[in-house]
């Protein structure tokens, strides 16, 4: 860990938030992706039904 | 072209206070100012510009939502867009309409609401002139809105989170023409600037508000 | 073989499945590498202290914030005179991810800002412009999501992204006339022709650039497969719909 002095908390805040915010927008793109294909599947599934 | 000119205007005169609705709005919000800020009155010359620009870009916000809306619901502008005027003039039409019964009389009210406010004697004229070359462009881009969010039920809030980004450069050249002029400085620069973007607009918005238009009526 | 067999949605999803582990890994290991570098292996300014850190997070998420708007811009243009599904679906699929780097640059740019210009917020022109680039964003999104008929929603975001970008420019040098600015110029190095940060800070972060570049691709990919997907999922139904 290097010294980051007095600006510590500003530095790790705003690495947390943006990390933070990335990975919000990466697990929200992936669970709407993942739902999307479950539904294309269902759909597509009982296309004879 | 003048039948529909007079056709909006009668309309927007009788049918239930569409014309008078954007002045007293305009009024309301300059009476509010002074409540919420204190009556102190240099602070309020010093603001009086600004509050007035936007008490006017409000005003002129508040009326876009009819501008199109009551016309698509009774299918006025299907027949619009079959007419042999092409819908970019009918539309120009419609925003010069809009001006004249919210625009023009903004800038009319505007000195009388700037006496209220404490604004410097040097400031009117600059104040009038920044309204009168800036308030069109408004008309024509809150058209642009309109014709965009027409389709969208309950658009209203929509369209204000559309059209206020767009009225940006507008707002911050009349203010700026309108605040250096009650300074006693010469807001020439800014005012040719906010003319600028009034006659592109003029010139160039009804042609993106007719594309989107006959995008939605498709 | 030409560039546009990739508007059919099939081949597109093909060729997107097949790049897409790769644009992941490079995307994850230049912003892994890149802000680690830059976090444990660069010096303090001696004028910033280790608020200079900020900078590997901060201009990455401020370079995709504009070039998603353009790459935005660019699809709309293809939609509107090519009507290639796809591209209007890009378009869609990559405003969220625009906007999620406007709030990184607008909140990352306000922590840095509050030790060294002593404020959160300064009306300054850059800092201006990005909040009303994130506004547009915001009208964007809403309106693609208050559109019903899908062809219809993707013409008039295609309009508005157009109109709003000529809206953008304006305001940028409106805003620059407006107030004079306390922000620094440019720190890349393309732009001026000349290196306004040394070659320490430099390099981590022309990695971090690279990766944040990747992650915007990798992303719009994926986005636009699920947009994909869930039309034509709508699509059959639709279809079903009417047969029966």
């Amino acid at each position: 860990m290097p010294d980051l002095g007095k600006y510590a908390a500003e530095v790790l805040g705003a690495y947390g938030l943006s990390l933070f915010l990335i990975a919000g927008l990466i697990v929200l793109s992936l669970r709407k992706g993942r739902r999307a294909r479950a539904e294309l599947a269902r759909i597509e599934a009982n296309k004879d039904a | 072209m003048i039948a529909l000119l007079h056709r909006d205007l009668m309309l927007a005169f009788r049918a239930g206070g569409g014309f008078g609705l954007g002045l007293a709005f305009f009024l309301i919000v300059t009476v509010l100012v002074p409540f919420s800020v204190g009556p102190q009155s240099e602070l309020l010359s010093t603001i009086a510009p600004g509050v007035l620009w936007l008490g006017a870009l409000l005003a002129c916000l508040l009326s876009l939502d009819r501008l199109l809306a009551l016309d698509y619901e009774d299918g006025t502008l299907d027949l619009l867009a079959t007419a042999p005027l092409p819908l970019e003039a009918a539309l120009s039409i419609k925003a010069l309409s809009h001006w004249l019964t919210t625009g023009l009389p903004l800038v009319l009210a505007a000195p009388i609401l700037g006496l209220m406010l404490n604004l410097e004697p040097d400031g009117y004229i600059w104040l009038i002139a920044s309204l009168a070359f800036g308030t069109p462009a408004l008309s024509v881009i809150g058209t642009f809105g309109a014709a965009l969010t027409v389709g969208i039920k309950r658009g209203g809030l929509l369209m204000s989170l559309l059209v206020l980004p767009l009225y940006v450069p507008t707002l911050i050249f009349g203010a700026e023409a309108a605040r250096q002029g009650a300074m006693g400085l010469d807001g020439t620069t800014p005012l040719i600037l906010l003319a600028g973007i009034t006659l592109g607009t003029i010139a160039l918005m009804p042609f993106a508000s007719a594309a989107v238009l006959r995008m939605t009526l498709r | 073989m030409s560039l546009w067999e990739y508007a059919n949605p099939v081949k597109f999803l093909g060729l997107s499945a097949r790049v897409q582990p790769f644009l992941w890994a490079a995307a994850t290991i230049c912003v892994v590498v890149g802000l680690i570098w830059g976090f444990f292996a660069t010096p303090d300014d001696y004028r910033q202290g280790s608020t200079v850190k900020i900078i590997y997070l901060h201009v990455p998420a401020a370079l995709m914030a504009i070039n998603a708007w353009f790459m935005m811009l660019v699809a709309s243009l293809i939609w509107l005179i090519r009507r290639h599904h796809v591209s209007a679906l890009a378009a869609k699929a990559a405003a969220p991810v625009g906007i999620t780097m406007t709030l990184i640059a607008l909140v990352t740019g306000a922590i840095w800002g509050q030790p060294m210009w002593g404020t959160w917020w300064a009306w300054d022109p850059r800092l201006t412009s990005f909040l009303i680039l994130f506004l547009f964003y915001l009208g964007y999104i809403a309106l693609w999501e208050a559109v019903e008929d899908p062809d219809t929603a993707a013409d008039l975001t295609s309009v508005l992204c157009l109109v709003g970008s000529v809206f953008a420019v304006l305001s940028r040098y409106a805003v620059k006339f407006w107030n004079q600015g306390l922000h620094q110029g440019t720190s890349v190095p393309m732009a001026t022709g000349g290196r306004t940060v040394s070659d320490v800070f430099f390099y981590p972060l022309a990695i971090s650039m690279v990766g944040f570049g990747l992650l915007f691709l990798a992303l719009v990919l994926y986005r636009t497969g699920t947009e994909i997907r869930l039309r034509r999922a709508r699509a059959l139904l639709a279809r079903r719909k009417r047969e029966m």
